[in-house]
């Protein structure tokens, strides 16, 4: 095992922020602990990746996959938010965008 | 009807409701007393459609009795893996942050087996959006192993092979990102198929890893798997990664490989890094046996190597958490699925966060982390576009070792079913687990599990894994249903007939969850 951190706190709380997860102070313990060996596992990755090998973004890569520009069968306004926690007046309801701060 | 409706093959229950000996009512109650009885304990099912399916059922009966034309498969059972969206049954990807949503729209795949006349049962369990390999990370609880209650029967679709091997249901759908599929079918001593990428669409699939990503049968035998891989699947304009390709039928190809099962002049390659050491002893026989089966009916057996396997479930558990963390960027509180507003209130990024915190498992937060770290800048290139080329080195393993045979061979997964809580805590031994299926999705190519006997030393299944080069499923289904006849020859019986009596709840006939009797005996009782 490393004796040095692989990810450190601040490194996974920072991470937390923008990936938006409110993770609490415990969750990030167990995270640097974990992450911490699973980085550890896969940094071997870059053993093999040489510089004369093409990435691979896409198993069996398509190219200009278009459709006809017609209108298509789409969910009426009802049924996009059907499952919305809030909503009114036909759109999506959220809280405040921003801060008091600002 | 003496006989056990939930004991025939999908394609004998559809030979008997053609010929009019079953009605699809009667086969599909069968199916869901048989679900009241041992899913109390088994817990394949998140959610259980039994008014709908009945209706369903009935409704095709009259179909059929008014000489429509229904289809093959018409008034046969199927359970979905929860992954899928469907209309009318929630859609949760086995997470609290999407309990209780139920889809404005149907998976390509759903609307697919419902224009085929396939009868909906419900939502089977699963891994939280198909993380893990165990069905340990569903939100829900986990699923029981039929072989053994004590064991998980694999993931993440435990819930779908748990199903199927119990005979909940006759086949179900499944998906597979990492051998979600595949590792499952070997735990539970089913059969179960993950297509060439772009074979199956993935339209209304919840998105996991999208690369890797593909939908697929699972099953009791070969020939189920390719019947239901020749419903759902060819070219979907909603898909963008869908291959238009024209596919042969898999079912005939399983059907040509089960009626005369030689493997005469077929080289199948045995890839020297996926076995040996590492693997459990019984796994390592029977996998050895069933190499001697193939080649007592004519294959001969090359072994190949893939030098680069060893670093795929590096490369793998790069690129899947970067795009899950990408793609699970959609449950954001605003659009579907759960909200929680912190106390006193708070913007809607504060929203967001307490949202992910409450609704997300500690797996899913895991490698949405892992995956936002592999993406950050100044780790991109050593990590995500290392992991890319890798991706690219195996494919060429995959590529070297087809110019030499027609097909590779391992087993499916390095052990048998584990049990409950042997991993759980140790995430990374998880991911280990997943060394023999994972290059088939980084490489695009298909992949089937089929059982080939059980391990002496704990009397569970042991899965053969067959893989083929990308669009040549059909090689899976002709020497798949080959060597699943040969070791049936070999047995006297299929391997599930071994398997022990499920444990069952006190006799509940779903009469009383049925509607009024002589429901879908009128005459015009749901016909359109």
């Amino acid at each position: 095992m490393p004796e040095q951190q692989v990810i450190s706190a601040e490194q996974v709380q920072h991470l937390a922020g923008l990936a938006r997860i409110a993770l609490t102070p415990d969750e990030i313990q167990h995270l640097v602990v974990e992450l911490g060996s699973i980085v550890d596992n896969v940094r071997k990755v870059s053993q093999v990746a040489t510089a004369d090998v093409p990435a691979t973004s896409h198993p069996i890569p398509l190219s200009n996959v278009f459709r006809p520009d017609v209108v298509g069968t789409v969910l009426t306004n009802e049924q996009a938010l059907s499952g919305a926690p809030e909503s009114a007046d036909g759109r999506f309801k959220v809280s405040a965008i921003l801060g008091e701060e600002q | 009807m003496s006989t056990d409706l939930t004991r025939l093959t999908a394609a004998a229950l559809a030979d008997l409701l053609t010929t009019g000996e079953v009605s699809s009512v009667e086969a599909t109650r069968a199916h869901l007393d048989r679900i009241s009885s041992v899913d109390p304990d088994l817990h394949a099912f998140l959610h259980v459609d039994t008014d709908s399916a009945l209706r369903r059922a009935s409704e095709i009966d009259q179909l059929r009795a008014d000489d429509h034309e229904v289809g093959a498969l018409a008034g046969v059972p199927v359970a979905v893996k929860d992954v899928l969206c469907t209309i009318g049954m929630p859609s949760t990807a086995g997470s609290k942050i999407l309990e209780g949503w139920i889809p404005p729209y149907d998976a390509t795949v759903v609307a697919r087996m419902r224009s085929a006349n396939l009868v909906l049962l419900g939502k089977t369990n699963m891994d939280e959006f198909a993380m893990g390999s165990s069905t340990e990370y569903s939100a829900y609880g986990p699923t029981r192993n039929p072989w053994d209650r004590e064991r998980t029967p694999g993931g993440s679709g435990g819930g779908s092979a748990a199903a199927v091997g119990a005979f909940e249901a006759p086949f179900a759908l499944g998906s597979d990102t990492g051998g979600s599929i595949r590792q499952p079918a070997a735990f539970t001593g089913t059969v179960g198929v993950k297509p060439t990428y772009g074979g199956v669409s993935r339209y209304g699939a919840i998105a996991l890893a999208s690369s890797l990503d593909q939908v697929g049968p699972v099953s009791r035998t070969v020939l189920d798997a390719g019947l239901l891989h020749d419903v759902i699947g060819g070219h979907d304009p909603n898909d963008a990664t869908s291959l238009p390709d024209f596919w042969p039928s898999f079912a005939a190809a399983a059907r040509d490989g089960a009626a005369e099962p030689s493997l005469a002049g077929v080289r199948i390659g045995v890839i020297r890094e996926l076995g040996g050491d590492g693997f459990q002893a019984g796994v390592n026989q029977r996998f050895t046996e069933a190499l001697a089966l193939a080649e007592a009916a004519g294959a001969e057996i090359v072994e190949v190597s893939a030098p680069h396997f060893e670093y795929g479930i590096a490369a793998y558990y790069l690129i899947l958490p970067a795009e899950a963390s990408s793609n699970l960027a959609k449950f954001d509180s605003v659009r579907f699925g759960l909200r929680v507003t912190p106390e006193g209130g708070g913007t809607v990024e504060q929203v967001m966060a307490a949202t992910r915190e409450a609704g997300f498992g500690a797996e899913v937060k895991r490698r949405v982390i892992l995956g936002t770290y592999a993406l950050s800048a100044g780790y991109y290139d050593a990590y995500y576009g290392s992991a890319q080329k890798v991706r690219t080195l195996i494919q060429r393993d995959f590529a070297g070792a087809f110019a030499e045979v027609d097909v590779l061979v391992s087993p499916s997964a390095p052990t048998t079913a584990f049990g409950f809580g042997e991993k759980i805590d140790d995430p990374l031994s998880m991911y280990l687990n997943d060394i023999t299926t994972i290059p088939a999705n980084l490489a695009g190519i298909p992949g089937m599990s089929l059982p080939m006997g059980l391990a002496p030393e704990d009397g569970l299944p042991v899965g053969l894994q067959i893989m083929a080069p990308a669009r040549a499923d059909v090689r899976l289904y002709r020497i798949g249903a080959a060597i699943e006849a040969l070791f049936e020859q070999k047995w006297g019986h299929r391997l599930l007939a071994e398997a022990p009596p499920v444990r069952q709840h006190q006799p509940v006939s779903a009469s009383h969850l049925a509607p009024a009797p002589g429901y879908g005996t009128e005459p015009d009782g749901g016909t359109r």
